[in-house]
């Protein structure tokens, strides 16, 4: 008996813990699939920066290609990649802040903001190294809007 | 015995006077700003970099309402929290201040009251400011809206809420003069300028001492974040291997070289400083290259 009683209290408090572990895991597709998209908006705006910066040669039809991708992922509807509970609290993998499901609808907008300037840039694309650089910074400030409020800072 | 005891305590009161005396608030004498004009136009430069916006606008202000400097702003700290005035120019705010009595605030830490301020107001960093620079940005400020806004006591426990401790701390904790020193080009001056004086970055990426001095052999070296949230990065070449164009294009939109973009409490500082002049940009991004290494 009083073997088993600690026996009995550590199995309680392994089953007690076991859920978050396993909702963790559960959520490893969905934080891969967030981190994927914004990997692909890093690569595009990488090819316009770099056009805009002027360390890449300007290129129409490739600047075309880079501002398509952006309105692409940012069509992706987002309801099934941020699950509640994939947080940066819940998991280590992941910098979403707890803020995002206390304001979702602060979130949205911010992903809504970023869809107008995905196609400001989409429109922009064929004007010039110029003209995409004027985007670029609209483009950056829907990013620094979410990542101020939703992303824990980098450390 | 007795007259011992009274010897000693007319000692310790002396002393304690001595003590109040020496740092008893002391404005900027109103000389040093008489018969300057400001220029309302070349203020609005040293507003956004001096990122007065950043504490002094409404929390969540975007776009033109961080004009409105109503104030609210919570800077947590491990003396508390500090909550940021109305400094619009109005009567809530700083409205009717003079010149003199603004650049004391500025420069001095002491407000027109007499009292010592907080150093969550970062004037050890505006002490470097050149005095035409803040009759422009007085001027600028002068022309903001005004909110009616009602400023909000700091939480602060004891013994951090005597004022009076605090000319203590400015003779402990307040370095004069420029941090990087040395052969610098006129760009590299400039950057300076902007940097140490107006932007204040040491503020947040200089780590503190047990007083919250700024520790100035670690200069721009990285900290702690106040807010207990990670880590403040570094900015020292063994810290940060961007190139100067890569800092400046930061600054101005926001992206890293790899295009992941500002986030946090810097995102302010970038919205602040991307209204700023290209070449101002490119200054200080000479100057975070010029930092000395840490040892």
């Amino acid at each position: 008996m009083t073997v088993a009683r600690p026996l009995m209290l550590a199995s309680a408090v392994c089953l007690a813990l076991a859920p978050v572990a396993v909702a963790a895991q559960e959520f490893d597709g969905q934080i891969a699939a967030r981190k994927g998209q914004m990997f692909t908006l890093g690569i595009s705006l990488g090819v316009l920066g770099g056009m805009a910066r002027g360390n890449m040669e300007y290129d129409a039809e490739t600047a075309q290609a880079a501002a398509d991708n952006l309105v692409a992922v940012s069509q992706i509807d987002q309801r099934f990649t941020w699950p509640e509970g994939s947080d940066n609290a819940a998991v280590e993998t992941s910098r979403a802040l707890p803020a995002i499901w206390e304001d979702l609808d602060g979130f949205t907008e911010d992903w809504v903001a970023f869809g107008e300037a995905a196609a400001a840039m989409q429109a922009a694309a064929g004007g010039g190294a110029e003209a995409i650089g004027a985007a670029m910074r609209d483009l950056g400030g829907t990013c620094q809007a979410c990542h101020e409020d939703f992303r824990e800072p980098d450390s | 015995m007795r007259n011992t005891i009274l010897v000693l305590v007319a000692i310790a009161l002396l002393g304690a006077g001595v003590a109040w005396y020496a740092t008893r608030p002391a404005p900027l004498p109103a000389e040093v700003t008489a018969g300057l004009t400001g220029d309302a136009t070349r203020g609005e430069a040293v507003f956004w970099a001096a990122g007065c916006a950043s504490c002094h606008a409404a929390p969540g202000a975007e776009g033109e309402a961080r004009l409105v400097l109503a104030g609210g702003h919570r800077l947590v700290s491990d003396f508390g929290t500090f909550v940021a005035p109305n400094i619009s120019p109005g009567p809530a705010g700083i409205g009717g201040w003079s010149l003199a009595e603004f650049a004391s605030a500025l420069t001095r830490g002491v407000s027109p009251q007499g009292q010592h301020y907080y150093p969550a107001f970062p004037y050890g960093s505006y002490a470097l400011m050149e005095v035409q620079d803040i009759a422009d940005l007085k001027a600028f400020m002068d022309t903001l809206p005004a909110s009616d806004a009602a400023n909000q006591p700091h939480e602060l426990g004891f013994p951090f809420t005597i004022r009076a401790g605090l000319g203590l701390w400015k003779a402990l904790a307040i370095e004069e003069g420029w941090t990087l020193n040395g052969e610098l080009t006129p760009e590299e001056e400039r950057g300076r300028y902007l940097s140490e004086a107006l932007a204040h970055c040491g503020e947040c990426h200089t780590p503190r001492s047990a007083i919250g001095a700024m520790d100035r052999g670690l200069w721009m070296a990285g900290a702690p974040n106040p807010s207990g949230d990670g880590r403040i990065p570094g900015l020292t070449p063994d810290e940060l291997d961007w190139s100067a164009e890569d800092i400046a294009y930061y600054l101005e939109t926001g992206f890293t070289p790899d295009f992941d973009s500002v986030g946090g409490t810097m995102t302010s500082v970038v919205r602040n400083l991307s209204n700023l002049p290209p070449e101002d940009l490119q200054a200080i991004a000479l100057y975070v290259k010029a930092l000395y290494p840490v040892e």
